[in-house]
Formats: structure tokens, sequence, C-alpha cells
């Protein structure tokens, strides 16, 4: 099963190094991984796709809190959480193929950055099943470079993660 | 006053109660050793490699409870403190270890003796620091002896460049420490608590699975006072040897791979399992799908990552030990009158344990030609001090000592059961004299693991640390040996060691005193003698070359399939 996790650290030295080499001595796995700061000073916010059964997630989950500079840990498996990941998609475009990469960026929302007269470059945002559609109907016509972000995920309602 | 970055550090070791360090000097931490030459009230002692200074500064915290400190220069004297660290963290023993680092400008242009220890220890320390400003030095010290002693404790490693160490600046330690995102849970939920006490006094065959953590939060006698209350027989892992009496009538002693049968049949048969600072390890539960098929599970720990990680929990308490045996306690006082029917509906398990005791009681073939080995640790019992401290090795003598030493009090067994560390028995025994200089120490090591730290007789030979060292000598690595004679037809694979070593000439080489007995009847003599001499001791002796630690679990077993006869 695919989980989400959001996990706010101190903006330490090899913090980064620490939850990464965490899922692989571990054995945990990892699909994505994604971290930059927040709003608050010192505080970096590192999101996490991996999959596991439910035993493995509170495994996960605990040895995340064991590690000193992490502050909360966030499990967004239970669907509390809206994902988004961005797509930036080199693609091919020549004669008669180049309308149909437009309908379809068109079709998902996304957007032009880059243009020759012989590719496409789209900007994709969405949560990754979004993204994995868009994929799916571009390949045929020829994916040049494929850059994605992975997702990262916030919490609904009114209230931040603090609470 | 302005002090430079070395002598801060020195000072924080005072101010964090350090009396004693172990470490080996080099060139990214010779200021240090040059402020230490002027520093009164820490004793430094040079070990002969930093494996073994680190294993001492294991030794010295297990034997006291208090932070061991380890020091080692930057580059290969960092690495060589790696696997002393992973034996500390593996058995959760409070540590600060201080590596050298080289200038912070030539970090990561492959100076000379750099090495990326943070890296390197990552997964094996609690924690790690690396010092880039001279003034982070004083609360970093504080935060590393916090770290290292709360919640579940364990090694926590401090790397700082040399010119942190020459530069200068005002030395203010915290009073105080504050980690945000470090907050152990500590006390035990009052609610689980109540619901733990209900579900002990509704079982029937109810067992105290105890470890390493009731020594390390200092619970042994409230572990005592709790099973004595209600009669519930406690079985340890190895960790938890010491913690409570083996010489108590509700003692099954250790339970697991090479435990005894009547705490392997307990475990199955229970209803009802407490495991206190205990982790269901793979040497005590072996086969996980059929362990402890009818009992019930509750998990008393301070670290949460241990409960669920091997098996079904159904009531887990995070907490201290120490608090939630005292509140169990308190608890079990409030329904006092339940106690004694209690008692009485647990008499035919006590019977059933009594069966399963005199069945198949810890034992082994006596011999008046040739030394068993496990006499040998039962005439150390018979000869040694009440509170005499033992250091092991890993191996075939470890686990005769496990079984036959006969431990009461916590503290007094020094041995590496999570990561089992060849050469850590003489240095860890090196350690603890170093903190009970009054006390009898020994060293019990076989013929392998003694040859992997014994430079370090020179160490308890120049500081006068009186460490009786006893080698179990059968010219084999014993435990891999007695695998291969088990489970793969006697192919001695590179299990003997062929050449045999003069121990006795090796102590005189030393300046240390050495004994040596070839026969049953020279042991009691020889240990005498070896008590009797005031300072270092190497008693060897020549036993039993085939014999087998028996009983065992074969590895991917059940608990209750035990093979019993060598």
């Amino acid at each position: 099963m695919r989980h989400t996790i959001s996990v706010l650290v101190e903006n330490e030295f090899g913090v980064v190094s620490r939850v990464a080499s965490l899922f692989s001595s571990r054995g945990f796995n990892i699909d994505s991984f994604i971290g930059a700061p927040t709003n608050e000073e010192g505080l970096s916010r590192i999101t996490i796709v991996t999959r596991g059964d439910e035993s493995i997630l509170e495994q996960i989950t605990k040895q995340l809190n064991k590690l000193i500079d992490i502050i909360k840990v966030i499990d967004f498996s239970d669907g509390s959480g809206i994902e988004r990941e961005m797509a930036l998609i080199k693609v091919a475009a020549e004669d008669e193929s180049r309308a149909e990469v437009l309908r379809i960026a068109d079709i998902f929302h996304a957007k032009i950055i880059d243009v020759t007269p012989r590719s496409y470059t789209i900007e994709a945002t969405g949560n990754p099943a979004k993204i994995d559609a868009i994929l799916e109907l571009l390949r045929p016509l020829g994916l040049r470079e494929l850059v994605r972000t992975g997702a990262i995920t916030i919490g609904r309602g009114a209230k931040g993660w603090a609470g | 006053m302005k002090m430079n970055g070395a002598r801060i550090l020195l000072e924080c070791l005072l101010k964090e109660g350090v009396d004693t360090v172990f470490g080996y000097p080099g060139g990214t931490v010779i200021n240090i050793y040059d402020e230490l030459f002027s520093c009164g009230g820490i004793r430094h002692i040079l070990p002969r490699h930093e494996q073994a200074g680190t294993h001492a500064a294991d030794g010295y915290a297990r034997a006291t409870g208090k932070v061991g400190v380890a020091i080692a220069t930057s580059g290969p004297g960092a690495t060589n403190t790696v696997t002393g660290i992973a034996t500390a963290y593996m058995d959760s023993i409070p540590m600060v270890i201080i590596t050298g680092q080289v200038p912070t400008a030539l970090i990561g242009n492959d100076a000379f003796q750099e090495v990326d220890i943070m890296g390197i220890t990552r997964s094996c320390t609690k924690h790690n620091f690396l010092v880039k400003d001279v003034n982070d030095i004083a609360p970093i010290i504080k935060k590393a002896f916090f770290i290292a002693r709360t919640g579940r404790p364990g090694p926590v490693l401090v790397d700082l460049p040399k010119d942190v160490q020459i530069a200068s600046t005002k030395f203010i330690y915290p009073e105080t420490v504050e980690i945000r995102s470090y907050k152990p849970t500590t006390g035990g939920h009052p609610r689980q608590v109540s619901k733990a006490v209900g579900m002990l006094l509704a079982a029937r065959r109810p067992v105290m699975y105890v470890g390493g953590g009731v020594i390390l939060s200092n619970a042994a006698e409230e572990l005592t006072a709790l099973s004595r209350m209600l009669t519930i027989p406690v079985t340890t892992t190895l960790m938890g040897l010491g913690s409570f009496p083996e010489s108590d009538e509700n003692s099954l002693g250790m339970l697991g791979m090479h435990g005894a049968y009547c705490a392997n049949m307990a475990m199955t048969h229970s209803d009802l399992i407490v495991a206190i600072g205990a982790r269901f390890d793979d040497r005590v539960t072996g086969k996980v799908a059929t362990f402890a098929p009818h009992a019930k599970i509750i998990h008393i720990d301070v670290d949460p990552t241990s409960i669920r990680k091997n098996v079904r929990v159904d009531l887990p308490i995070v907490g201290d030990v120490r608090d939630v045996l005292t509140k169990m306690i308190k608890k079990v006082e409030e329904s006092d009158e339940a106690v004694a029917a209690y008692k009485e509906s647990l008499v035919p398990w006590h019977e059933d344990i009594a069966g399963w005791k005199s069945k198949h009681p810890i034992s082994y073939t006596k011999s008046s030609s040739v030394i068993k080995p496990q006499f040998v640790i039962q005439k150390l019992r018979e000869l040694s001090d009440e509170d005499v401290i033992i250091s092991t090795d890993v191996g075939q003598h470890q686990m005769w000592t496990a079984q036959f030493f006969q431990f009461n009090k916590p503290r007094t067994l020094l041995t590496s059961g999570g990561l089992g560390t060849m050469g850590f028995g003489l240095p860890a025994a090196m350690g603890a004299q170093a903190a009970f200089p009054g006390r009898q120490v020994i060293a019990i090591c076989g013929d392998g693991g003694i040859q992997m730290n014994i430079q370090e007789v020179a160490t308890i030979v120049q500081n006068r640390l009186p460490v009786k060292i006893v080698i179990l000598n059968n010219n084999f690595l014993g435990m891999v040996r007695q695998w291969q004679e088990m489970f793969f037809e006697k192919r001695y694979s590179q299990t003997c060691m062929e050449l045999p070593i003069d121990y006795i000439k090796l102590a005189d080489a030393y300046g240390a005193k050495g004994f040596l007995a070839t026969r049953p009847d020279e042991v009691e003599a020889v240990i005498r003698q070896g008590f009797s001499e005031e300072g270092p001791v190497i008693m060897e002796f020549k036993v039993a070359r085939e014999e087998k630690v028996m009983p065992m679990v074969p590895s991917g077993a059940s608990l209750n399939e035990m093979l019993l006869n060598a």
C-alpha cells in the first residue's frame, strides 16, 4: 500500500541524509523524497512516498520520530491531505503531432514553457495520478525527457501542522 | 574568561561529572591532549587501540550507569571506534565519543587522516554532531550527554575539527538543555498501567520476560519486588541477567537459543507475557510464527520502536520501566485482598514450571580427566566475591557464563549481547575496573576473542588495573565449530586456531602473572592463585575441545523444539 508521510525537521547538518539513510538501512522503500525549507526559520519539510503494510508504516513513523532532529511526523495515509506533484515533460512534436500535444496539454490544464520546431516542453501540475495520466497520453508521441518533483502534501482545513 | 575550544571541551566534561576518559592521541586531537596535560580532575587511560578504548568506556558505563567517554583522533582513530560504538548502540549503552576532525576548511578535500565519521556512524549512534563553531562546543556537549543518557540510552559522537579546538571564546556551560524535537516519554500512562495490572491478575500462567532495559533504568529492585508480591516467574535475556536474582525461587534463568528448558517451556505455555525492557530479539523468540502461541503480551519499553517490531503486542506501555514498575506495584498494593487468592491460583503453574526445571535443568557431563569449561565457570562463581563484575567476549564461553555463573545483582555482567562483538571482554573489564578499583573484575574469554584485543594487557598492567583474565582455551572458534559439527557435518572450515599460544609467557611479556590449568584437579588452585595476586592475571584453562553449549534452539526453530543433549 502507498503512504505519504510529511516530516518536519530541524534544518541541521546532515538531516536529509539521516532521514534517507534510515529508509535504506531499515529496508523501507522510497517512491519519492522531496524536501525544502518552510515558512518557519530553521525548519524544513520532507515529504516521502513509501510502500508497505500497516506494520511497516508503523515502524517507519516510529523510527522517524526517534531521530533526534525530527519535530513531527504526519501520516497522510488516511487521505486527509491534498497531494500535488509537478512534472516537466519534453515531448517530440513535429508535423501532425504538434496539435495533438497541445490538445492533451490543454485538457490537463498544463502549460507550454518551451517550444522548438521539433518539441514542446510542458509543465503539468496535479496529483500524481493525473501526472501519470498525461504521461500515458504523451508517451506514444515520443517523450524526450521527464522530470518529476515527487509528491508534496498539505493537510485539509484551516489548521496548520502545529494545530 | 576566554578559553580555546580544547579547554572548553574538558571544562564541559568536568561539568558533566566525568572523572575518567579512555582516549588515544593523534594529530587532530593534540590540542585536547595539550590541555589535558594541565587539567586536573580527569583521569585519562591510554588503551593500545581505539576500539578497545571505546569498549572500555562502554564497560565503564555498563558497570556504573554513568556516561562513558572515549576520545580518538580523526581518520583511522575514528574508524577504529566504530565497532565499539556499534556495540554500545545495539545494547543501548550511554556513551559520548569525541573524535578529532581535520580543520573545517579542509573537510571534504580528502585531507590527511580525514574520514566522514559523521556519515559512517549515522546508523550506529543515537545521534552525532559536527561542531563548526567554537561557541557551539558547550551547548553541543551538553546536548550530547543529555541525549546519551535519557530515553533509550545510546552512544553520541561529537566530531570536533582542529581549528574549532584552537579558536577561543568565553566558556559558558548551559544550565539546562531543551531540544524541541527530542522529548522521550518516560512516565507510563496510568490507564495502561491499570490495564496491565488487571491483565496480570487475570492471568493463570504469567511470565515476566526481562531485558537489559531493567538494568539500564535501575529497576532491578522494583522488578524483584513485583515478582515477589505476586510470585510471578521471571526469565531474563542475556542482557537482563542480574536484573533479577537467579538464586530466587521464581527465577527461570535465561531464555532463548541457549536458555533454560524451563524458561522456553514457560514462554510457550504462558497465557500472559509481560515483556519489560526487552525487544523480542531473534535469539530469544526462535521462530516468530510459533512464539508464545497462547499468550497475551504486555510490552513495557521506553522506546516505542521496540514495540510491535517483531511480535504482536496486546498492551503497549511506553515509558521508563522503573516508573511503570513502580506504578504497577502501587496498583497491586491497592488490590491487596485479591493477592492472596491470586497467588493460590498460580500454584498449578508453579508446579508445571518445577516439573520442567527438574526434568531438564541446565547441566553438563562432568569429567575427572579433562577440564569442562562449565566446571571452570562454576568454580569461578564459588571462589569469587559476591559483588564481582564479569565481562565476556562472544561465543561458547559467553553462553556458559550466562548459564552457569548465576547472576544476582544488576551491572555485574558486561557482555555484548546485540552486536556480539568478539574482543569486548578484556577492554570492558578494564573500563569497569577503572570505575571500581576495589572490586574484583574478571574477563572471561575464549582463545579466539582474547586475541582480538590482547594488546590491552599492556594497558591494565600500566594502569594497575588488576583485571583477572580467564581464558577458556579449546583452540577452536568454538561456537562456529559447534554449528559446523551440528549443521555442517563436521566440516571444520577455518575454525581451528592450530597455532598454540603460550599465554603464560605472553602474560610475562606484558608484566602480568600467568597461571595454567590443564587438569580438572588444578582448576581450583589456579583460580585461588590468580585471585590472590594483587595485579592483573591471566588464568588459562585448557578445556574439553569439542564441548558444546546445550541446550539449543536451532536457528529458525520454535522455542519448544530444543535440542537437549550434546
